[in-house]
């Protein structure tokens, strides 16, 4: 799990650095700019992604907060309504469940309950995904429900680049971005660009071309998926991988432009299947480009099961690369 | 009617039957069965229209004059303004 | 009320493009009159309406290809109320779809139920191979698949073009010569596939038949002079009459004989094409007519100009190579006939007759026999009854 190394002078670095890196970056261009959440501050998060913020830019602007995701969040709304540009940290998707009052009803209907007067220039970031053994009711992908949400973006940085690049852009967005960081990504590491800053929050990104099959995906199933196409180019079989990055709004174009030309198309997403994001990237790839597919969409996604807590069922659970490179060659006829 | 006049009809109707044959670049002594391909209903056809567009009713017994476009247009010369053969 | 419907013109036709109305709405039709053109494999096809009576409405737009047996216009028999304008619907619009029953449903009793697209009985196939297909006139049924659970993936129809799209296509009159080559690949291959062919060969002099027609020809101007393969046609539907075994379809395991003799010519396309579309009753007509029907359906098939009947009834085929041809040619049969005839060229050979050996027209008629309706002693009876008929030619 390495980044291509780049021409331009490079700092190894993991996952982690690169988010934190992007919250410094945030806070000196912006003094505005503060991070609120349960242990960002003395503990330095959950994740480490905050660990020396506090020393740095003391506690006025990396605040702890209660045990409280409704209390900080709707607090994080309020503060970016009366001008401030505020990060919400939430500990785990799955806690993310206790402010979703707050996201959905509030953040992503203030603009329009308005009339237009007020908007929420929020940043909400929380870890999601299996692979760490924090069994059901710390694991699960839930950034699939979050994308079913008018009036929010959800990103999913996969890469440094993106993990360094989107926190800036999503600031200055004048509604709410969730920003979901995969839990596995943490301690990956890989080569960033010195002099790297922030990205576009609303293209797919083609990770690797292929003419065989779209493989497509976001997060942490992103290098699973280019595990997998490695093990296709093996046998003889060019897989494309995408990766969406942007969850709300999907990047159609992309997806399409990919499907249509390899005619064939696996989506890969952590969430359990039924009423996936899968799903709904299925569906649009049904509505646009039916006339174009080669042979049924398929699907690699978590088994329909609260996430295991024993390492092999773990692992069984989600989707990793042998169940991709199945799916793919199921649906080229070489299964 | 001049040689050149008899040529071009002799063309056309043929381009009628073979609209790809380029007749330009045919040895004007081969073999129009073999040059254009064209067989014995084409020839019926050729022979039927060159009495409907000069009057000129060829018998059988003398198809082989006409099979080359050398003989075709000596045989039309030979024959226009007498009707019959 | 009846309904005109999208005819079957052929075995393997399983749905056409409407592409011209040569009547509207209004006009009076008897039987047999060309009605509308259809665009199949074959090239555009003129089809005939078997009811009499006023056109009443169109159902289906121009250029909307539907399946074999799609209500295609309405038509009022005599005597019956003309509806008020007022309260004709809009015309529908039938689904193009690929896939379709081979023979022609029954009426619907009321209105023509909803057509499920691309029924799930048949070929399995892609979307983006089924689209193609559609593009290029490809029929999938014919087809194997290398995609999932063998369905047909859009390369295997590329494969399946890969022929014929390589050489730039040539278009002659409304002919589309790569489909055409795409049709008969897929009837041939059926035929060889389902029919066990027996051959049999027989030569027969034809010295009186080139000297009857010299004398004949000798007093007639161009357009009335006869061919040596109209004698050949003649001789062949006779004997078919004669010999009904070989005459008709086999379909259903059985061999059906069909009531009328219709000779499918098969006419040799320039470019490379081939039809064998049906001279009616060939059995019956004189030498006269059957000579300019046959000038007819050459000249029309060459210009992709059949008519529907044309392609949907011949009975059994004759082929021939022409004098330029080779001495024998054994055909393939079109399914679901039972028997193709082919004439080789005349050739002058040393050959006994009255004891003594002299020159004569000599021509090998081959007879290709679908041994599951016939078996060779019927057809060596068959071919010596062409070969009987073709000595006394003024009988024919």
């Amino acid at each position: 799990m390495t980044q291509a190394a780049v021409q331009t002078d490079t700092i190894e670095m993991t996952y982690r650095e690169a988010v934190k890196q992007a919250l410094r970056d945030a806070m000196k261009r912006d003094e505005r700019v503060f991070l609120m959440g349960e242990d960002v501050g003395r503990y330095g998060g959950c994740y480490a992604v905050s660990h020396g913020l506090l020393a740095e830019f003391g506690p006025e602007r990396i605040r702890d907060t209660p045990l409280s995701e409704s209390g900080f969040t709707g607090a994080g709304i309020g503060a970016a309504m009366a001008g401030m540009r505020p990060i919400v940290e939430l500990m785990t998707v799955n806690f993310s469940l206790l402010a979703l009052d707050q996201i959905l009803n509030t953040a992503a209907t203030v603009r329009h309950m308005s009339g237009n007067q007020f908007g929420v220039p929020l940043v909400i970031r929380m870890a999601t995904g299996a692979g760490r053994q924090l069994a059901a009711q710390h694991s699960h992908s839930l950034e699939g429900w979050y994308a079913h949400i008018p009036g929010i973006k959800v990103l999913a940085p996969a890469t440094l680049e993106d993990a360094r690049g989107m926190l800036w852009t999503a600031l200055q967005d004048p509604d709410p971005v969730l920003i979901f960081e995969n839990v596995m990504l943490y301690n990956m590491t890989g080569k960033l660009a010195a002099d790297a800053g922030p990205v576009d929050i609303d293209k797919a990104a083609v990770r690797r071309a292929g003419r065989d099959i779209s493989l497509i995906t976001y997060g942490g199933s992103l290098w699973k998926t280019l595990e997998a196409a490695s093990a296709l180019a093996a046998d003889g079989i060019e897989a494309e991988v995408i990766d969406l990055r942007s969850l709300r709004p999907l990047d159609d174009a992309t997806i399409m432009a990919s499907v249509g030309k390899t005619r064939r198309a696996v989506i890969v997403d952590e969430g359990w299947r039924s009423g996936s994001l899968a799903a709904e990237v299925g569906m649009r790839v049904v509505e646009q480009a039916f006339w174009s597919l080669d042979a049924p969409i398929g699907r690699v996604c978590s088994e329909e099961v609260p996430i295991p807590y024993p390492r092999h069922l773990e692992n069984a659970a989600i989707p990793q690369a042998p169940k991709i490179v199945a799916a793919a060659k199921a649906a080229l006829g070489r299964a | 009617m001049t040689d050149s006049d008899i040529r071009k009809v002799v063309e056309e109707e043929l381009n009628n039957i073979a609209p790809e044959a380029d007749l330009a670049s045919v040895d004007p002594e081969a073999d129009l069965r073999e040059a254009i391909d064209i067989d014995s209903m084409d020839f019926l056809n050729f022979i039927t229209a060159i009495h409907h567009r000069l009057g000129i009713n060829i018998p059988e017994l003398d198809y082989p004059k006409l099979i080359t476009l050398k003989g075709a247009d000596a045989y039309i010369a030979a024959h226009l303004g007498s009707g019959k053969a | 009320m009846v309904d005109f419907r999208m005819p079957s013109l052929g075995a393997d036709m399983e749905a056409g493009t409407l592409v011209e109305w040569l009547v509207k709405p209004g006009d009076q039709v008897k039987r047999g009159d060309v009605v509308a053109v259809v665009e199949t494999q074959k090239g555009a096809i003129e089809i005939e309406t078997f009811q009499a009576g006023q056109i009443e409405q169109f159902l289906v737009g121009l250029n909307s290809k539907v399946p074999v047996g799609t209500p295609l216009a309405r038509i009022r028999t005599e005597g019956e109320e003309a509806k008020p304008a007022a309260a004709a619907p809009p015309p529908p619009v039938a689904p193009a779809i690929e896939r379709a029953p081979l023979a022609p449903a029954p009426p619907p009793p009321v209105a023509p139920p909803p057509r499920a697209p691309a029924a799930l009985p048949g070929a399995r196939a892609s979307p983006a191979a089924r689209k193609l297909a559609e593009e290029r006139g490809i029929d999938l049924s014919a087809m194997a698949g290398s995609g999932p659970q063998g369905a047909i993936t859009f390369a295997d129809v590329e494969r399946r073009l890969g022929e014929a799209v390589a050489a730039p296509e040539k278009r002659r009159g409304g002919l589309d010569l790569a489909a055409m080559r795409l049709a008969i690949a897929a009837a041939m291959a059926r035929s060889k596939r389902e029919i066990p062919h027996y051959y049999l060969a027989h030569q027969v002099e034809v010295t009186a038949c080139e000297q009857w027609l010299a004398e004949k020809n000798a007093a007639l101007p161009p357009d009335n002079r006869l061919l040596l393969g109209a004698l050949a046609i003649k001789a062949v539907g006779l004997a078919a009459r004669r010999f009904p075994a070989f005459n008709g379809f086999y379909r259903d395991n059985r061999f059906e004989p069909a009531p009328a003799v219709h000779v499918g010519v098969a006419v040799a396309i320039r470019g490379g094409g081939l039809a064998a579309p049906a001279l009616h009753d060939a059995d019956r007509l004189s030498l006269d007519e059957l000579m300019s029907g046959m000038r007819d359906l050459v000249q029309r098939t060459r210009a992709g100009r059949i008519r529907g009947s044309e392609m949907s009834d011949p009975t059994i085929t004759v082929s021939s190579l022409g004098e330029r041809g080779v001495e024998a040619l054994y055909g393939i049969i079109y399914p679901p006939q039972v028997a193709i005839v082919g004439f080789g060229k005349a050739t002058m050979r040393p050959w006994v007759v009255d004891g003594a050996i002299g020159p004569r027209s000599v021509v090998t008629i081959t007879l290709s026999g679908d041994h599951r309706a016939t078996d060779g002693h019927a057809g060596a009876l068959f071919l010596a009854e062409i070969g009987k008929l073709l000595q006394e030619p003024d009988k024919l």
